[in-house]
């Protein structure tokens, strides 16, 4: 029974679709903030005299304080805007994906 | 000079490292024990009241083993993620990242972003797929489609092995900052963590772990922000300046604001953000927190909230570490002898609490070192949950008794299990008192971020995984972040008083990882026996459940 259920989804465009579609977000999210993470940390490695410049002139930020508040921020509406997309179209689409499985075994 | 400079450097990289996850003791030496804190005392007390109030009330509605593992799936996101940020900032969070920054200025902050960077990913790969296979603990997505009873085998021994070493540091920590907080014997606090963590766990399970994750990280949020603003308002709450004048009297002048020497190596410096990224995504306590929620939605709600609080805290430290470079830093009364810039009474780790006396009096601090309490007791009760679900889920009710053992018998033997694991801690925490364990917690993170990671994400993620692979690449995760952790510097030379280490760095993850990855990869695709075509086939199944959510466990409607 279930894994009929599977097979019907499994075989659904829908699903394809929803894959596709989410796979693509979540792995482009990732690389941002992989790529800015560790990019950072290498700036830290190799070249740790950029971030201790201040932002402008007098100002006791510096370049470093700003990128890394920045990306903490960043990060986080990140993972708000995932949030906010998988538990709306994303949710709504797998709904879809259900009741076509369950119409279909009737 | 230089050389003790570096070694100071060194030292406190692993200090803060120990520190940030478990509880802050304070590595320079014993802790001396101090006059009694009644304020400190009073307060903890009516926290331990009030939770075991809530522990009465969720033992009686602890009744199947959905209710003991994961508090029958019915925690809201909110709460949860309140929760994870609660296992996830301890009180060394508090104690060790606010003298990080104190000492080390800009450096700390850095750190804490490698600390929070992992949820992002967690959230955007795993969180989903966690819930939508998972049930009670993690190995119950590893061994979805594969052998129940090897998989489950290796998946409980690596659980145990990062709740064991994990609990080391927390209880040696535990002891240790309660001996300076609360001027109560090592002992005592030792056995007082070890039984209040017993009670809360087996008669409250996850429910009552939960709720005191909750409260504690309302607890450490609301004393954290109160001493930070306490603190920064003696600045006008402006940035510049408060930079201003610490630069000015700090003893890294304007090299304070810039990084320093403690992430100069690329290669530590990369491992260690492996390490604590996919550490992280690979700790039993946090995983099994995923398994509370009603579904996918509110998992992925569980993570938003937890790093959004994870992230403000960091800025609060960061704030209070600066502050207390003038508030503390130039006040003879936080001195031994009161001389300015000697050394700490009650060490370095100590910095937090001395500012909040120095901007809250004695009722702050008397909360804040509560809070700590607290906070060490909540994350001890999440590690032997984690535990003992991995004793009595795993290895009795799938490995011993193959799926045929009731939920009562299942129960009982998660109870047991509880009691033994906190009476292992109790004697753990004893026998490594003058142990410099500051490895430790490296080590739990390298372990799961080599065993457990791997195999977990490629159980989820690839098709071609077989048990075969799966065994080799986490015992292989397993054994290799033990031996690189024992022949690095902080055992191989500072515990077994070798003259070198073996293994060059202190961070296994950079090697360890890769390592279990390939092993998985390469005893998976020459695996050819007929089991492993079936396991490959089950894949498919598996995927649309992961992905949809169909068929999960305590799913909604549908």
């Amino acid at each position: 029974m279930s894994s009929g259920m599977y097979k019907l989804m499994r075989e659904n465009p829908k699903f394809q679709q929803l894959v596709d579609k989410r796979g693509r977000f979540a792995w482009t999210l990732s690389a941002i903030v992989l790529t800015m993470f560790y990019g950072f940390e290498m700036v830290v490695a190799f070249s740790p005299a950029s971030l201790g410049r201040p932002i402008a002139e007098g100002s006791m930020v510096t370049v470093g304080v700003a990128v890394e508040l920045f990306m903490f921020i960043f990060f986080w509406v990140l993972t708000a805007i995932y949030v906010r997309r998988a538990n709306t179209e994303f949710d709504a689409l797998t709904e879809e994906i259900l009741m076509d499985a369950w119409r279909d075994t009737k | 000079m230089m050389r003790s400079l570096t070694k100071t450097i060194l030292g406190f990289g692993l200090l803060t490292l120990s520190a940030m996850a478990f509880a802050g003791g304070p590595l320079e030496g014993i802790a001396e024990k101090q006059a009694i804190n009644w304020h400190a005392i009073i307060m903890f007390c009516v926290f331990v009241a009030l939770t075991m109030g809530i522990t009465y009330w969720a033992a009686g509605r602890t009744k199947s083993t959905a209710d003991f593992y994961t508090a029958g799936g019915g925690i809201t996101g909110f709460q949860n993620g309140m929760a994870i940020a609660g296992d996830y900032m301890s009180a060394a969070t508090l104690l060790g990242l606010t003298a990080m920054v104190y000492t080390q200025g800009y450096d700390g902050y850095i750190y804490m972003l490698a600390f929070f960077a992992g949820w992002p990913i967690i959230l955007f790969l795993m969180a989903e797929r966690l819930r939508n296979l998972g049930k009670f603990t993690f190995s119950d997505i590893t061994a979805y489609r594969l052998d129940q009873g090897k998989v489950r085998t290796m998946a409980a021994i690596s659980s145990l092995t990062v709740v064991c070493f994990y609990l080391i540091a927390q209880m040696v920590g535990a002891g240790q900052l309660i001996k300076l907080l609360f001027g109560l014997e090592y002992n005592v606090a030792i056995f007082a963590v070890g039984i209040l963590m017993m009670v809360y766990v087996t008669f409250g399970g996850m429910v009552a772990t939960t709720w005191v994750q909750i409260i504690k990280a309302g607890m450490l949020l609301i004393g954290g922000t109160l001493v930070m603003v306490l603190a920064f308002s003696q600045f006008d709450f402006s940035f510049q300046n408060l930079v201003e004048k610490a630069t000015a009297v700090h003893k890294l002048g304007d090299k304070l604001m810039s990084p320093g020497s403690l992430l100069a190596d690329p290669v530590t410096a990369i491992s260690l953000g492996l390490g604590l990224m996919f550490g992280t995504a690979g700790l039993p306590h946090i995983l099994m927190r995923f398994f509370t929620v009603t579904n996918a939605k509110e998992a992925r709600k569980s993570v938003l909230y937890a790093s959004g609080f994870v992230a403000y805290f960091f800025n609060v430290i960061f704030i209070m570490g600066l502050a207390g470079i003038l508030v503390v830093g130039q006040n003879p009364e936080f001195f031994e002898g009161g001389v300015v810039g000697g050394k700490m009474i009650g060490g370095g780790n100590m910095v937090a609490m001395h500012l909040a006396k120095a901007v809250g009096g004695n009722m702050l601090l008397g909360f804040l070192a509560a809070v700590a309490f607290a906070t060490i007791l909540a994350v001890v009760s999440g590690l032997a949950l984690a535990g003992a679900s991995a004793i009595s889920h795993d290895l009795y009710a799938r490995v011993i008794m193959k799926g045929k053992a009731s939920e009562a018998t299942e129960i009982r033997v998660s109870r047991i299990a509880t009691i033994c694991l906190g009476f292992v801690a109790i004697l753990l925490g004893i026998l490594f008192e003058k142990q410099n364990i500051a490895f430790m917690v490296g080590l739990a993170f390298g372990v799961a971020a080599a065993a457990n990671f791997p195999v977990l994400i490629l159980s989820m993620y690839w098709k071609g995984l077989t048990t075969r692979g799966a065994l080799f690449g986490g015992y292989g995760g397993l054994v290799s972040a033990v031996l690189f952790v024992v022949f690095s510097k902080s055992v191989w030379v500072d515990v077994l008083h070798n003259p070198a280490p073996l293994f060059p760095y202190t961070q296994p993850a950079l090697f360890a990882m890769p390592l279990a990855f390939l092993l998985a990869y390469i005893f998976s695709k020459t695996d050819t026996s007929v089991r492993a075509g079936k396991e490959i086939e089950a894949f498919e199944d598996q995927y649309v459940r992961a992905q949809t959510g169909f068929g999960a466990s305590g799913a909604s409607s549908h």
